[in-house]
């Protein structure tokens, strides 16, 4: 009897909801941290892009029309699933280089993130929003509102790192697109089939696994994109992918040496990046 | 028909100039005093009979570094470290004051502007003395305003400001900055100068630490040289959409904080159940207001289709009313163009406007022979793909369209590049708050439109820029969050 042969997994994009590879039909090697073949990820291209940002956009107005309550149902049945697959993903991120006792601690407060942010959705708006006392006979209310599509070029730490950065950009109704660590990006695809599996509509996240240096300029420069992420870029790229996010006065979340670790308490400051006011009068009168 | 007749006759009501003593040449005003620039100086003249007003002093890059060089040194020695409540009676005191000579600063402003006294009197000045009397209370208060237990200033601001509202744009920025314990230095617009150097005059009788507001003036060069000076920490600009967008390149990968208030296109909807004529004194006000000088005007009217004919009639008659004129006779409704510049331009997209194929209309108006004057003008007939239906005008210029169903309107209203106002008209609340859970703007007024105040947050969406300005939201700009 020979030993069992494993069924290994094909690593594909996400976007929509499905599971597509790179219209490219490219893919890139990802090894282990000590250079040993892991799998073959998709390598997207532009069109993915844009793929992605069409969905992203189509997926915005349910999303953002959403109550609150709903929204924080779903990003808690996120945790719920993550929960169920612990043992999967603490294998991923050791290959990705991490410890077994750092893999599983790294699970465990990726899980715990996805708590923390659930329970924001309905509790934002209280904070960030406001009653105006206005000098006048009006009712006058803020209301905090998501930006729209948002392009998050995400960390290098695989599990935690991603879902620090993509959690709070879709609780308030934001939908987006990962690109994904280039080095370690096949936990995001498997986070891809957590979401996928969690009553999270298609196209409210959308990942994608490749270059970063080639993916990102076309998200900073796209003119659907309402706000950028950049914590996961190069320093040396950041002053380019500025440059593009100017074209339509993208809202740009800039990495900032003051971030600190992935399992700090995480503040407010990442999902209020991507939030819009809208301020509302109305007269008072008979 | 009242249309084209007057139901009154109005005697001329002028303001008295006496108020206000213009000097003849005015310098920068940099650390506490009035200092010669280096540039060549211009004129600043007067929109509604192009007479020149004073010479105003032009900053180049040595005066810019002597200006950020000022508020820098300001900022570490007193006003950074200042306790908070002190900041406060600082700002309480140029509130005081600003009230104590509103009338000189009214009459300047309309002036140097061209807007009419009526505005200028009781809806700039007001506003100005308000926001300072609003930030005020927030200085020793910052702890308490939802950015962390101890919030830092983030160090020298540099303000741009526009010419639409001289005096409010400076007290919308030097306001909260000083408040959060930056220091500032803030370029006001070339065509419209006088009323922030006489700022500068309040500050000195407040006696404001020197070099805690450092007015510049020049025109594009020297605000280039300004928002790209290094020793800067944050920029806050009002203006046009297309500056705004160098600004933010300009500004790329340095790490400077950045808010950006811009342009609009803004969405007027009145629902068929509307309250026809007061909706139509909204839709005057929303696009006539400053001439429609103003970034978040009602410049797009969506009438559904049932009352369109009737609100129109009804607009027309009421534009027949509007009195154009002499910016300090109190009668006065629509006042002088900012510039000859500014009346070219709107000048162009009129004329695009008719050769897109929309038909013009404005009311018989006898225009004064000096200065710069445009009737007031409604277009119908226009499509969405129209210059007037998606370019900023910036003046007293509407575009109407029509719509059948809730969605079209929205559709409508969110079709443009810009998201900084809207306007809802309808008796139906309800309806009010699912069109305004719609509108991809920064602000909705229903029922009401170009209402401002400092305890509320003023910004837009989309590519009308990001940022607030007003209320609790308008302190993160000038904070180290």
């Amino acid at each position: 009897m020979s030993e069992r042969l494993a069924v290994r997994k094909t690593y594909k994009l996400f976007i929509g909801g499905a599971f597509p590879r790179s219209e490219s039909g490219r893919s890139y090697a990802v090894t282990d941290a000590k250079g040993r073949f892991v799998a073959n990820a998709s390598q997207a291209s532009r069109k993915d892009a844009r793929d992605a940002v069409t969905a992203a956009r189509k997926a915005f107005p349910g999303w953002s029309g959403r109550t609150a309550y709903n929204r924080g149902q779903i990003l808690y049945r996120v945790a719920e699933m993550l929960e169920g697959r612990r043992d999967q993903f603490a294998d991923e991120v050791r290959r990705a280089g991490a410890s077994k006792s750092g893999a599983a601690a790294e699970v465990d407060a990726a899980i715990d993130r996805w708590v923390w942010y659930a329970g924001w959705a309905d509790k934002l708006p209280a904070v960030a929003g406001a009653s105006n006392p206005v000098s006048g006979p009006f009712f006058n209310f803020s209301t905090p509102e998501p930006a729209g599509v948002v392009a998050v070029i995400a960390p290098d730490s695989p599990l935690l790192g991603l879902v620090s950065v993509v959690a709070p950009v879709i609780v308030s109704g934001n939908t987006c697109v990962v690109v994904a660590s280039e080095p370690a990006p096949l936990p995001s695809i498997t986070l891809a089939e957590v979401l996928a599996t969690s009553d999270l509509p298609g196209g409210v996240v959308n990942v994608l696994t490749g270059r970063r240096d080639e993916i990102a300029p076309w998200l900073a420069s796209h003119m659907d994109v309402n706000g950028i992420d950049l914590t996961g870029s190069a320093g040396g790229d950041v002053p380019g992918l500025e440059d593009k996010a100017a074209g339509n006065l993208k809202r740009v979340l800039r990495p900032r040496p003051g971030f600190g670790a992935w399992t700090d308490d995480p503040g407010t400051a990442r999902m209020t990046a991507f939030l819009e006011t809208k301020t509302v009068w109305h007269p008072v009168g008979v | 028909m009242v249309s084209g007749s007057r139901a009154f006759e109005y005697a001329p009501a002028p303001e008295s100039r006496a108020v206000v003593d213009i000097r003849a040449s005015y310098g920068l005003f940099v650390n506490g005093e009035f200092v010669d620039g280096h540039g060549e100086p211009f004129k600043s003249i007067n929109p509604a009979d192009e007479t020149v007003l004073a010479d105003i002093a032009c900053a180049d890059a040595t005066d810019v570094d002597r200006a950020v060089a000022a508020a820098r040194t300001a900022f570490d020695t007193v006003w950074g470290p200042m306790p908070g409540r002190e900041r406060a009676k600082y700002l309480y005191r140029i509130a005081r004051i600003i009230q104590e000579r509103s009338r000189e600063l009214a009459v300047l402003e309309s002036i140097d502007n061209g807007k009419p006294i009526r505005e200028s009197r009781d809806v700039d000045v007001p506003l100005v003395a308000a926001w300072f009397f609003y930030y005020a209370g927030w200085a020793d208060k910052l702890p308490y305003a939802g950015f962390g237990p101890d919030p830092r200033p983030v160090g020298v601001a540099a303000q741009v400001i526009p010419w639409n509202f001289p005096l409010l744009m400076l007290a919308w920025k030097i306001a909260p900055a000083l408040a959060c314990g930056n220091t500032v230095v803030l370029k006001p617009a070339e065509t419209t100068p006088l009323t922030a150097l006489l700022f500068a005059d309040i500050c000195r009788q407040a006696e404001l630490p020197p070099g805690v507001v450092n007015i510049i003036t020049g025109a594009g060069e020297t605000g280039r040289a300004l928002v790209a000076h290094g020793g800067v920490d944050k920029v806050a600009f009002t203006g046009s959409t297309e500056v705004g967008r160098q600004i933010a390149r300009v500004l790329a990968g340095t790490g400077t904080k950045l808010t950006l208030e811009l342009g609009g296109k803004a969405a007027n909807i009145v629902y068929a159940d509307a309250a026809l004529d007061q909706a139509v004194e909204g839709i005057v006000n929303g696009i006539f207001f400053n001439q429609g000088h103003v970034c978040c005007a009602g410049s797009r009217l969506l009438v559904q289709e049932s009352v369109a004919e009737e609100v129109l009639e009804r607009l027309k008659t009421r534009m027949a009313t509007l009195r154009v004129g002499d910016p300090l006779d109190k009668n006065t409704d629509v006042g002088a163009i900012n510039s000859a510049e500014q009346l070219a331009k709107i000048r162009e997209l009129s004329a695009a406007g008719e050769a897109e194929g929309a038909t013009a209309w404005s009311p018989p108006c006898e225009l004064p022979a000096q200065g710069f004057w445009f009737a007031p003008t409604v277009f119908t007939g226009v499509a969405q793909s129209h210059r007037i239906a998606r370019e900023e005008i910036f003046g007293p210029v509407l575009s109407v369209l029509t719509f059948r169903t809730p969605d079209e309107a929205v559709t409508k209203a969110n079709n443009t590049p810009y998201g900084l106002s809207a306007g809802v008209w309808t008796e139906k609340g309800s309806q009010i708050l699912w069109t305004a859970q719609r509108l991809r703007a920064g602000v909705v007024w229903a029922n009401t439109f170009n209402k401002f105040d400092p305890a509320s947050p003023f910004g837009g969406y989309k590519e009308s820029g990001f940022g607030r300005e007003g209320g609790r939201h308008g302190l993160e700009g000038y904070l180290d969050v």
